[in-house]
């Protein structure tokens, strides 16, 4: 039984830790808050240089070669400083699209780039304020040109490249579009997390190449989600860990009736119960990680169960860190809004909570009808072994 | 990461598989218990059963070899305890024995005492329990009010005991008393074993909501113990005590009632506006909330297993297990209920699903959330010992107990 990372990942974490320290402290990630620039362009190249963004891809394509567990272990680094770069978007969503589904010309392509960082990726999936499903995308495909509206697509402002799922006909498709091609028309929108930038992204007869089938393009969409619902429920625990500790410090540094707040129950319940919310949600989060790690068949209930549980752990943990905090929590000078804005733009940039319990209900369903077991709840080979 | 074992712990699963498969039956079904299959014969066949684990040598893997033990790390009792699910073995009768009294008389015993009393617990000849929460003392333990006076070499016991399992089939007991009320709380307690056979005891079972009774109250009137079965010094009482609870934490078992596949499998069977109540958009979110906090406390275990399995001793993180379990519990119960509409009502077994195992559930739920630390000490358990916040501003910490204010009755 090891159901821990491994002492090399450990070593690496405490790395990452000290690399943001000092490249994504609270004064870099305010510079990307206070301002229009997208992100932290230093940050990014230094997380190149570091190899993190070729951290899980081959080193045929030029990554490292290391597995999911390493990328998990940074994941929820860059989760506890909040950094503003596009990593989610190019590494979690783009790359496993193209590890998933490329051809060996478009993995040539783009990989090498995207592990030195000369290239962002973005995944463009939503169009519009409500879930999108594969019927209803008005993106189309026509002889190779996309034409239609993306929006909101994460680092679509910067990216130079997207991952787009559009329909040819009746099939849904994903295709792999140079955003510096022509027909490409790119607006920033506003977001509740200024730390992360958001675009609408406009297709006029833009050359599009097929990425993956024809017409496996909602199945490869669930695929890369499930992928990146693991990834980034690592930067939720990471940021809901963050989240706790600064309640915790504040708690015990601020004095009221004469003494620490931090010795009233009605806080040390409320840090008691974020601190459950989150060792929870870490757990299904490191299930996850062995999912997608080891290539499970548990993979699309794993990813959802991490998702959910991540999700709702770190929106608890930041907005009780606020509440924690008082008035001085609600004000732009101190971080607490930090981890409330991203809490909630990480619960949203794959999907919201309503869809992904669904989405878990019904990978539970599929699974007990594969099995025709009572056992619904299913029980891996490994662990009941 | 993995979930393997090592070598070691695969050849003690083999070895606790074939003792289980050679001398235990399997459940008939998910919630039979021990007491559901045997009635008031459950300890005659409890201690039958109990005698062949000890001579087997898996009554008790973490005491020392010479009382009989394997001197084995936690890890291996939760393997034994993996095993041991899908069998119907015995609960309740001897863990309060093994895991918390015997454990403290090795640490406070003389060596005479160690060797009369170890070896036939272990068996499951003499079977324990132990003496310490008061009506007025729960959360509370320090401030119980049971006397014990010194009388030449006796001790004279007075007071009242409550919540005591097992007290009415118990040879044994372990006792925590007040032996000096003009000191503060924890300071004048001085600490028991005795013989539940002695005169001026008085044993009388308490009727839970659930209609089962798991628990006794015990009456104490001029009971005589030898100072000789004083465990700890005078006053001392208190960090007895704490040994045991400390023990009770490796102890305490998991949450036994239905959980999300019983609620999920009713889900899949009862309509609900003329489809199947998982179809319910809002069936369905209840399902995913559940599902998401049984597997976070199953994962969180492994993580615990992983810890152990390095030589780690659990620390009180694993109260989160206890804490969640017992509200979920609650939680899924009323809302498998729920799914049933007007028929939730029903709880003959003969009629309602999973033979009423949830209506069952519903009413011996409030009891887990109170025994073993209540929700609300275990949050101070997380608060205080885990995160390291403040304990809470106390008033009875230099008073002598006797100036203590106390409940109005």
């Amino acid at each position: 039984m090891n159901f821990d990372f491994s002492p090399d990942q450990k070593a690496l974490r405490d790395q990452a830790r000290k690399f943001l320290a000092d490249q994504a402290s609270s004064t870099r990630v305010r510079r990307i808050l206070d301002t229009d620039t997208p992100y932290d362009a230093e940050l990014w190249r230094g997380m190149a240089e570091m190899g993190w963004t070729g951290t899980a891809i081959p080193e045929a394509y030029g990554g490292a070669g290391f597995g999911y567990l390493e990328l998990c272990v940074l994941a929820e680094e860059l989760g506890r400083c909040v950094a503003p770069a596009p990593f989610a978007s190019t590494i979690y969503l783009a790359t496993e699209a193209l590890l998933q589904a490329g051809s060996e010309a478009q993995k040539k392509r783009w990989l090498p780039r995207v592990a030195s960082g000369e290239a962002i990726g973005c995944f463009a999936l939503a169009e519009g304020p409500e879930g999108p499903t594969s019927d209803a995308l008005a993106a189309r495909v026509a002889g190779g040109a996309l034409s239609g509206t993306k929006a909101p697509v994460v680092d679509g402002d910067v990216a130079d490249f997207a991952v787009v799922a559009a329909r040819d006909g009746d099939r849904t498709s994903l295709y792999l579009v140079d955003l510096h091609a022509r027909g490409v028309a790119r607006t920033a929108l506003k977001t509740v997390d200024p730390t992360r930038s958001v675009a609408s992204i406009t297709f006029a007869n833009t050359p599009a190449e097929l990425l993956g089938d024809s017409g496996a393009g909602w199945a490869l969409v669930d695929r890369v989600l499930d992928r990146a619902a693991v990834l980034v429920a690592f930067e939720q625990i990471g940021g809901g860990q963050a989240a706790l500790d600064m309640a915790r410090e504040y708690a015990l540094g601020r004095f009221a009736f004469g003494r620490p707040i931090a010795s009233f129950q009605a806080i040390k319940h409320k840090l008691a119960d974020m601190y459950v919310a989150v060792e929870l949600a870490r757990s299904n989060t490191y299930y996850g990680a062995w999912a997608l790690s080891t290539d499970a068949p548990e993979l699309p209930v794993a990813a959802a169960a991490a998702r959910v549980s991540a999700t709702e752990a770190y929106f608890h943990a930041a907005k009780e860190n606020i509440q924690t905090h008082g008035g001085m929590g609600f004000t732009w000078e101190f971080d607490c809004h930090l981890h409330y804005r991203r809490a909630k733009l990480l619960g949203l940039m794959l999907g919201g909570l309503p869809r992904w319990k669904d989405r878990l209900i019904s990978r539970i369903e599929a699974r007990a009808e594969a099995a025709g077991a009572p056992d619904a709840a299913g029980r891996t080979a490994a662990v009941t072994a | 990461m993995d979930f393997t074992d090592t070598k070691e712990e695969a050849t003690f699963r083999a070895e606790a598989r074939a003792f289980l498969a050679a001398n235990a039956e399997p459940k008939r079904g998910t919630f039979e218990t021990w007491q559901s299959r045997y009635g008031d014969e459950g300890l005659k066949h409890a201690k039958a059963f109990q005698r062949k684990k000890a001579e087997a040598g898996f009554a008790a893997l973490s005491w020392p070899n010479e009382w009989g033990g394997r001197a084995l790390s936690p890890i291996y009792q939760v393997i034994y305890a993996q095993e041991e699910t899908r069998y119907l073995v015995p609960r309740g009768y001897f863990e309060i024995g093994l895991g918390m009294c015997l454990p403290t008389m090795f640490t406070y015993g003389t060596e005479e005492q160690k060797r009369r009393y170890g070896p036939q617990a272990l068996r499951g000849d003499e079977v324990w329990c132990q003496l310490f929460s008061e009506p007025g003392a729960g959360s509370d333990l320090a401030g119980l009010r049971t006397r014990a006076v010194r009388d030449g070499d006796d001790w004279v016991i007075n007071g009242q005991k409550i919540w005591t399992s097992g007290a009415h089939w118990a040879d044994m007991a372990i006792l925590v008393t007040r032996s000096d009320p003009k000191v503060p709380k924890h300071k004048g307690l001085t600490f028991f074993f005795l013989s539940m056979k002695s005169p001026g005891i008085e044993t009388r079972r308490i009727k839970q909501i659930s209609g089962q009774s798991h628990f006794n109250e015990v009456y104490f009137t001029d009971l005589r113990i030898p100072d000789s079965q004083r465990l700890g010094a005078v006053g001392q009482g208190w960090g007895v005590a704490i040994t045991t609870l400390m023990n009770e934490r490796l102890t305490s078992g998991d949450y036994r009632g239905p959980d999300f596949d019983e609620v999920f499998a009713l889900a899949k069977s009862v309509r609900l506006d003329g489809g199947a109540a998982i179809e319910n958009p809002a069936v369905r979110e209840r399902l995913a909330d559940f599902y998401v906090k049984s597997q976070g406390v199953r994962w969180s275990r492994f993580r615990t297993m992983t810890a152990l399995s390095r030589g780690e001793t659990p620390g009180p993180e694993n109260s989160i297990g206890k804490l969640v379990n017992a509200a979920k519990g609650q939680d899924l119960a009323s809302f498998a209920m729920d799914l049933m509409d007007m028929g939730g009502m029903v709880m003959d077994p003969e009629w309602a699903p999973m033979r009423a195992a949830f209506q069952e559930a519903l009413l011996s739920s409030p009891g887990s959330r109170i025994a073993a630390g209540t929700d609300e000490i275990l949050r101070n358990i997380i608060a205080e010992r885990v995160l390291g916040l403040p304990g809470d501003v106390r008033v009875d910490r230099e008073l002598p107990f006797e100036e203590l204010p106390t409940s109005k009755r």
